[in-house]
């Protein structure tokens, strides 16, 4: 019998598929709905300190291999949050996302989420399309550094940093989430990315830009994770454009100990979940791997 | 799901407030399904589809917020996007219906009249505000108008007259889209009478194809699940009726 258990540093998970932030996940119920289809973990929508609405739509389109979204990272806000997670925690694992324009917003955060019962805290570094938040704190390794300290600090929960492939110094980054005693790094968020309506002559987003996922992702995601690994000990976390056994299999061969999925919720409903853990499963029996764990990083070798 | 940018074929006035917008689609859509309408300058929104023939769709729109109020400035041979379509749709293979449309509701149950023949009550506040009853009366075997203030028609709301309606012939499920209020207590009416239903809910939305979780009564997406929900499934939506998310996913309690 092979194993589906994903360990991810300390923390352990019954299955090694998670739902990726931003997906069914900013109310309790939705969480709770997802972690009944065969997610190990459920990352809720990135949380903030005060409410937002995100961006005006079109903030969402499909596009040929995936899809383009620009939310702005609508969420309720900490304070209102903690209801949302009553309802969720009692029916598993829940990683609490969150963003903030620097380490004391980080901080504050993280401390509510653990409160709230949070099993780990995800900290949004990487969301391509909103101003001050995301990425543009999270390329500059200075200031990552100083938003994990300050996390972990904090908090007694495991800590991990979500990263964007919008940067030549991914590397740098990833060391800087393990110099600052990060627990994980999760890797990819959303490529930058903008379409453009011909007919009307502008962008379709109200944003402009947002950000790409989807299986168009994939090769991207699965090569961060691959450089990531070479320079890293601490675990990664894969995601970007999963929707199968095989892509989820490719993750954990470039080096992931666990992987989340997004995109084919919509593209595969929410039951990808059981599907790829079978499929995974299936794969392992035929080809010899007893765990995730016998299976991480095997394409380094 | 597709996304095209369309031409607006021909506008039909339906009321002072309600004008319909035909428009060049070939996509196959059914009946209840709805689509992401967006034009420059306004906030992309769901809209139902109306009207459904091989190579036109039609939407039919109430100018009552600003995005609405765009559309409304739309003449014959502008442009607008679409995507979809989205959504569940209507099951009309459930018995004999009794389909209800209320107020501007009634766009979204029209392809399900036109396609099913099936009897029908469009109800509206006054005989103003009546929209697509010519279109019915040629599909409907039975249509019948209710207007609150008595103006034409059955002087009532249309639970009233669908009670009429339901002693005097047999139905074994009722489709209807309207105001919330209308929706639940013509579920209540339902349940009362044994009675299968189908009811099209409506939530803010944001992606309109089942990602972002945006639109959630409970744990179910009105965007995919939906929007059309039935009698086993309502029992379960808590938030029917009671409450909604606003855009930054609060609750926000309606009673």
């Amino acid at each position: 019998m092979v194993s589906l258990k994903a360990k991810v540093g300390a923390m352990t998970f019954d299955k090694p598929g998670m739902v990726a932030s931003g997906i069914m996940d900013e109310t309790g119920p939705s969480m709770v709905r997802m972690l009944d289809c065969g997610a190990g973990a459920v990352v809720s929508k990135s949380v903030g300190l005060e409410p937002n609405a995100g961006h005006a739509n079109p903030c969402f389109m499909e596009t040929e291999g995936g899809m383009v979204n620009a939310m702005g990272l609508p969420n309720p806000g900490i304070e209102l949050f903690e209801e949302e997670m009553k309802v969720a925690v009692p029916h598993g694992r829940i990683v609490g996302s969150i963003y903030g324009a620097g380490p004391d917003d980080f901080r504050t955060l993280a401390g509510k989420m653990e409160d709230y019962g949070a099993c780990t805290v995800e900290l949004n570094l990487s969301c391509p399309h909103a101003k001050g938040y995301g990425m543009e704190v999270g390329t500059d390794p200075a200031m990552v550094k100083a938003i994990v300290s300050a996390v972990k600090s904090a908090v007694s929960i495991p800590v991990w940093a979500k990263l964007t492939p919008n940067t030549h110094i991914l590397p740098d980054i990833g060391r800087a989430v393990q110099d600052a005693g990060g627990d994980a790094v999760v890797a990819i968020n959303t490529l930058k990315a903008m379409v453009i309506s011909p007919e009307f002559a502008r962008p379709i987003l109200s944003n402009k830009f947002g950000g790409l996922s989807g299986k168009a992702l994939k090769p991207v995601g699965v090569r961060a994770v691959y450089d990531l690994r070479t320079v890293l000990d601490i675990p990664i976390v894969g995601v970007g454009g999963i929707s199968t056994w095989k892509d989820a299999a490719e993750y954990i061969m470039a080096g992931a100990s666990a992987f989340q999925i997004g995109s084919a919720v919509l593209t595969e409903g929410p039951g990808v979940f059981d599907t790829i853990n079978c499929g995974l499963e299936r794969f392992m029996e035929e080809y010899g791997y007893g765990s995730i764990s016998d299976m991480e990083g095997a394409a380094h070798e | 799901m597709s996304e095209a940018v369309v031409l607006v074929e021909n506008i039909i006035e339906e009321a002072y407030d309600t004008k319909t917008f035909v428009f060049g689609w070939d996509e196959d859509v059914k009946p209840g399904q709805f689509v992401m309408v967006w034009v420059p300058g306004m906030d992309e929104i769901p809209m139902s589809v109306s009207g459904i023939n091989a190579r036109t769709k039609s939407i039919t729109v109430k100018a009552i917020g600003e995005a609405t109020k765009k559309i409304h400035e739309l003449k014959v041979g502008d442009r607008m996007r679409i995507r979809g379509p989205y959504g569940n749709g209507f099951d009309l293979s459930r018995g004999e219906m009794l389909i209800i449309g209320g107020g501007v509701g009634t766009a979204a149950v029209m392809p399900a009249i036109v396609q099913s023949g099936a009897d029908a009550i469009i109800a509206a506040r006054s005989k103003d505000d009546v929209i697509m009853d010519d279109l019915a009366s040629r599909y409907s075997k039975d249509l019948r108008i209710a207007t609150d203030d008595g103006s034409r028609g059955f002087h009532g709301n249309a639970v009233q007259l669908m009670k009429e309606m339901v002693a005097e012939k047999k139905y074994d499920c009722v489709l209807a889209c309207g105001p919330e209020v209308m929706l639940y207590f013509t579920y209540k009416a339902c349940q009362e009478l044994g009675l299968k239903c189908q009811l099209s809910m409506e939530r803010y939305m944001k992606c309109g194809a089942g990602i972002c979780g945006c639109c959630v009564m409970d744990d179910m997406r009105v965007c995919k699940d939906g929007p059309v929900f039935d009698e086993t499934q309502i029992p379960k939506l808590t938030e029917f009726w009671t409450s909604k998310r606003d855009p930054c996913g609060r609750l926000v309690k309606l009673r």
